[in-house]
């Protein structure tokens, strides 16, 4: 079965179907396209539970040539790292349509203006951008992956620039600006891979050492990195993110900073890694620095932010540093980590963000100081908004925790001065995290807030099963990383780096008893 | 010197489902957070009793292991796999342990009944229940984990449920910021924590206690092992309220006051002294690491006694009294396998006697309109018997009076640090000394003297459930002392865990060496000066300035407004400069770049609908220069 392409063409036909219903039937095209998501959910579940993760490395794999003189293929199949990832896709979708039910009617806001917004398109291009999230994972032609990497764009764009909030044009044509220049960096890169690669493919798996010559393989590197870390974002090509963030709807902000950014850190591990192994050594010190400095510098421009979606986008932005950290720490548990890092962050800033939508719905304003006491009225709302912190601090128990302990370790395993340096964010995050909280939820409720109602069914819906994946998974992330070690492995294999050894003896002595 | 003893896998009997303990206080909590409303009427009792269920399986297990052979007194066994390769998820019940898990479910439950008296006229009861068995929970996974990273998910979870607890009257922004406070700077000791166990995991390449033996940790530089105990004293500097990291334990007296008994004194706040004592395989071959956590212990006993002299609110003493008590255990873990007995014994007694003291602390306040203020109390005693005799009960435990619960434990501290080092042995004496100033001066203000109620006090002795649990406390205060130490039962009964000195020290029911009475001439010479000052002078209603001294001791020692100096503000500008420069530096550079190049912004703006067609039509423009250099270059 085509598992993957059948992923890809449900909710693009979805989308069609969103699109074509008539005019005025706002409420059955949100149906459609929920019961059109959960379906793909559905879908990616049962192909899930059919993957092997000790099998081979691409699984599902389907290959048919599309531009045969380019060499160029529809090639797509899975490893465990980006199963994962699709899942996060898949599980995502629903609950983001879920919580964007009335986001795309336009309220009156604070200008009085109520916009005439289309829902219907609003959730077609929410199908059309889970195909190209999934597409971008599946692809193992790269040519096709660069393909969903710019086609991404379209639908996020859009989703800004017509459904965001005030500056919305701006933060859109930013975004664009900003990706434009990384994706043409990243064409140039692909097209020279292609021609001094000599192989006329672009399949993936045969392109893995193709490269020999150590110069190529640095301007390779370069071309596929800078890409990436404006995609991801890294310091310092972060800046489009808050304003992209804070201006799209929460539940584009929720697919924006949890799938579509994590294609950079994806793309910084399977393609820069296992392509140019080389050049990844030689770049290593360089990407470390700017992985730590991400780190601190987001969590430090966190604290001061006074809008709470910049807050969270800046918030990320240190995260991406972790992400970043951990793949380039070269060791198993960092990258094992990194990617379940990806994950745990989907959802962790996914609850994040559409809790203070909810926020912003009732009050109409992203400003912290417009808040205040939120608790005493709306009390499952700020426990939901407080766990969703906790896990964003990275609280023990929830699942954020254990990745981030296994990037921090890993990396400490190597690089125990960027380690330590990193995980000072630990205490950064509790400030950023705690204090939007303090100022948002406690103290005397403020007078506007004191009509706000908790939450409705609909919203615990969204929050509900989020929640309990991030304190499942951050007691049990055995599941997900059974799937994620033996691709991280094999890409560590790729890229021609083994762990290093503790001194003592007690590993072997384990070793040997089992 | 007896090491201790092998950690043997075994999941059979009570100890097998030891687990319950950590599942059924946190089982209650899940049922009444996610319960709602529906909960409220039943929630309290629910709480009780998922406490008391912990509590008989702590017993339980106790028995069973008490009936093994001492080098069988350690067990462990996996519940799960939690990182596969790194660490599983597993219990480990010994004589360490399970001391632990009795003192916390045993004065946990007691202090969950007393709660349902205290906070009976709270809305808000059931969420207050709910984040005790949250602690519950948290805490004895702390200290039942067989490893050290199940021991840091309890330790942040403790630390979750102070926050909660601490800020539980949220909507008093005192309470609030205290609580965040308390949580950030925990996260500062949790920091080092970290560090520690990277370090651990790094060298010897396994995080469970069971591979971590003296054996195994004795291959290590002994600067890996200094660094090692510094770390994960940082940690427990943090949770424990010890310097420098004390700031916040003052603040956390925001919490309502079976809060401050429970986790601010009996238990959450001693486990950086578990943390010490798991941890003695790195320590006791790294004595520059030993040598650190006896100075600061020294010097947190000190000052926590300084604070305690100055403070007028009962709570705010009782905070810096346990700052101090706890600087006396630290001494006692920092002294290795001699000192672990007197310090974990400390530990046991201090948290009846502190947590009898904190709760009748709480009846106090009940009966007084909730005042704190102690210039505003006197003359107690007649109206609330009960809780004054138990509550003198505990100040006599805590001052170290003869035959008392805290003259065993203390003594045992102070003559193990005289034998270590003598500095370190005086200094403890003199800490003997301002205890007995401090808490006789409380005892004083509070219930002898004259009345200095407010007009609207009608004090009345609290309900019999509120009593009880005093009761019961103030019977540990008086006999746990010399039951667990004389003819040194609990050092033998923990040594499979920690194992023994060279020689075991001789214990006697009434002390006649050099330092047992020179404590006790300075404790009784405190006590009288107490009586001079609060006891036969008036009592002002309102503080007079005082010396620079008493200023300096109200103030805490400078401890706030040292972190607002050095950390606090320069953190604000860093964060300012750093928000200036994102909007200014970084971004101004981009749109100054997007500017120049496209012409104005407000000219991007207008052209803002052709842009994806300009962008298709870039990217292919783009595309065709790239592929025809490139042919063009391939075919030089």
């Amino acid at each position: 079965m085509p598992w993957l392409s059948i992923l890809i063409a449900v909710p693009v036909l979805g989308a069609v179907g969103v699109a074509l219903l008539p005019k005025g039937s706002d409420k059955l095209a949100k149906q459609l396209a929920l019961v059109v998501s959960l379906v793909v959910l559905g879908l990616t579940v049962a192909m899930a539970v059919q993957f092997s993760p000790n099998g081979n490395r691409f699984q599902f794999e389907e290959k048919y040539s599309w531009i045969p003189s380019f060499g160029v293929h529809y090639g797509v199949a899975v490893d465990g790292i980006a199963l994962v990832l699709i899942a996060l896709s898949a599980i995502l979708v629903p609950i983001v349509i879920l919580a964007s039910w009335h986001d795309a009617e336009g309220r009156p806001d604070a200008t009085g203006l109520a916009p005439k917004r289309s829902a219907k398109t609003y959730f077609a291009l929410l199908l059309v951008l889970e195909a190209m999230m999934i597409g971008v994972f599946a692809a193992t032609d790269i040519f096709l992956f660069y393909v969903f990497f710019e086609a991404m764009l379209i639908p996020m764009y859009f989703m800004i620039g017509s459904y965001g909030g005030v500056q919305r044009s701006y933060a859109a044509v930013k975004f664009l600006l900003y990706s434009l220049f990384g994706g043409l960096l990243m064409l140039v890169a692909v097209i020279a891979l292609y021609v001094v690669a000599e192989k006329n493919t672009f399949m993936f798996p045969e392109l893995i050492g193709a490269i020999q010559d150590p110069t190529t393989q640095k301007w390779l590197f370069a071309g596929f990195f800078i890409a990436f870390a404006i995609k991801a974002p890294l310091w310092p090509f972060h800046t489009w993110l808050p304003d992209a963030a804070a201006q799209a709807p929460a539940g584009a902000a929720v697919l924006l900073v949890g799938v579509l950014d994590k294609v950079g850190t994806y793309g910084m591990l399977r393609f820069c890694l296992e392509l140019f192994p080389e050049a990844s050594k030689f770049f290593t010190p360089l990407v470390i620095v700017l992985s730590v400095v991400g780190i601190i510098y987001g969590a430090i421009v966190a604290i001061g932010q006074t809008d709470m979606k910049r807050l969270i986008a800046y918030t990320s932005i240190s995260h991406f540093g972790f992400i970043a950290l951990g793949v380039f720490a070269m060791t198993q548990n960092a990258q094992s980590g990194a990617t379940l890092y990806m994950v745990n962050h989907g959802f962790s800033t996914g609850a994040l963000f559409l809790v203070a939508g909810f926020l912003i719905y009732r009050r109409g304003s992203a400003q912290i100081a417009d808040y205040g006491g939120v608790q005493s009225v709306a009390p499952l709302l700020a426990g939901a908004f407080l766990i969703a912190g906790l896990s964003g601090l990275s609280l023990p128990g929830l699942a954020p925790f254990v990745s981030e302990f296994m990037v921090l370790i890993g990396t400490y395993e190597r690089y125990a001065v960027p380690a330590i340096i990193g995980a000072t964010g630990v205490i950064l995050a509790a400030i950023y995290i705690l204090w939007m909280y303090k100022r948002t939820m406690n103290g005397p409720t403020a007078e506007p807030v004191k009509g706000f109602t908790d939450l409705n069914g609909r919203e615990k819906w969204v929050v509900a099963p989020l929640i309990a994946l991030i304190v499942a998974f951050g007691f049990f992330p055995k599941p997900l990383l059974d799937v994620i070690n033996p691709a991280v492995d094999k890409t560590l294999t790729n890229a021609q780096v083994t762990d290093k050894q503790p001194v003592s003896t007690v590993a072997e002595k384990k070793g040997a008893g089992q | 010197m007896q090491s201790p003893a092998e950690i043997v896998q075994h999941s059979g009997g009570v100890i097998g489902v030891s687990w319950l303990m950590i599942a059924l206080p946190l089982l209650g909590a899940a049922i009444l957070l996610l319960g709602g409303r529906r909960t409220n009427k039943w929630g309290h009792f629910l709480g009780v009793a998922m406490s008391l269920g912990a509590f008989v399986v702590a017993v339980l297990s106790f028995v069973e292991l008490t009936g093994l052979d001492p080098d069988q007194r350690r067990r462990a066994f996996e519940l799960f796999e939690f990182i596969p390769g790194m660490v599983n998820m597993g219990m480990l019940i010994d004589p360490l342990s399970i001391s632990f898990a009795l003192l916390i479910t045993g004065v946990g439950s007691l202090i969950h009944i007393y709660s349902i008296g205290y906070m009976s006229h709270d809305r808000d009861r059931r969420r207050f229940f709910a984040y005790l068995n949250l602690f519950v929970a948290a805490m004895l996974l702390l200290v039942l984990s067989d490893n050290y990273v199940g021991l840091f998910i309890g330790w942040e979870g403790v630390g979750l449920a102070s926050y909660l607890l601490i800020g539980f009257w949220q909507h008093k922004p005192s309470a609030a910021t205290a609580a965040q406070k308390a949580f950030i700077v925990n996260r500062v000791g949790d920091f080092g924590l970290l560090i520690g166990i990277f370090t651990i995991w790094t060298t010897f390449g396994s995080l469970a206690f069971a591979d971590l033996t003296q054996q195994v940790t004795g291959q290590a530089s002994e600067g890996t092992l200094t660094a090692i105990g510094l770390l994960l004293l940082l940690g427990a500097c943090g949770k424990s309220a010890q310097l420098p990291l004390q700031s916040w334990l003052l603040d956390a007296m925001e919490g309502p006051t079976p809060v401050s008994a429970l986790i601010h004194a009996a238990t959450m706040v001693t486990a950086g002294v578990y943390l010490v004592v798991r941890s003695g395989a790195f320590f006791e071959q790294a004595p520059t690491a030993q040598l650190v956590v006896t100075i600061v212990g020294v010097a947190t006993l000190l000052a926590g006694a300084i604070i305690g002299c100055a403070k007028d609110d009962i709570k705010k003493g009782l905070a810096g009294s346990t700052m101090s008590q706890i600087g006396y255990m630290m001494l006692g873990a920092g002294l290795g396998p001699a000192g672990y007995a007197f310090a974990i014994g400390h530990l046991i007694t201090h948290g009846f006697f502190k947590a009898n003291m904190f709760l009748g602390a709480g009846s106090v306040m009940h009966a007084m309109n909730d005042e704190v203020d102690m210039r505003r109390y006197g003359a107690l005693f007649p109206v609330m018997k009960v809780t004054a005799v138990t509550f003198i009960i505990g100040y006599l435990a805590i001052i170290g009076f003869p035959m008392l619960s805290g003259y065993y434990t203390k003594e045992g501290i102070i003559e193990t640090a005289m034998e270590h080092n003598a500095i370190l042995g005086w200094l403890a004496v003199l800490g003997a000394g301002l205890t007995g100033f401090y808490m006789s001066r409380m005892i004083f203000m509070t219930f002898f003297g004259k009345k200095r109620w407010a007009d609207d006090a009608h004090p009345h002795e609290s309900p019999a459930v509120m009593t009880w649990p005093l009761v019961i406390l103030s019977i540990g205060s008086i006999g746990l002392g010399a039951f667990l130490i004389l003819g040194n039962r609990f050092m033998n009964f923990l040594s499979p865990a920690v194992g023994l000195p060279q020689e075991l020290p001789e214990t006697h029911v009434f002390g006649f060496g050099p330092a047992a009475l020179a404590t006790l001439a300075l404790v009784a010479a405190g006590a009288a000066l107490a009586w001079f000052r609060y006891g036969a002078a008036e009592v002002p209603a309102v503080a007079p300035r005082g010396s620079f001294l008493t200023t300096f001791a109200r103030r805490d020692l400078y401890g706030d407004a040292l972190n607002e100096a050095l950390l606090m503000r320069p953190g604000q500008w860093l964060t300012r400069i750093a928000v200036f420069f994102d909007n200014r530096g970084v971004d101004g550079l981009v749109n100054g770049l997007a500017a120049g190049i496209g012409g104005t912004s407000g000219r991007l703006r207008r052209v803002q609908n052709g842009y994806v067609r300009s962008y298709a039509l870039s990217i292919l423009f783009g595309a065709a220069a790239v592929v025809g250099a490139l042919l063009y270059v391939g075919n030089m």
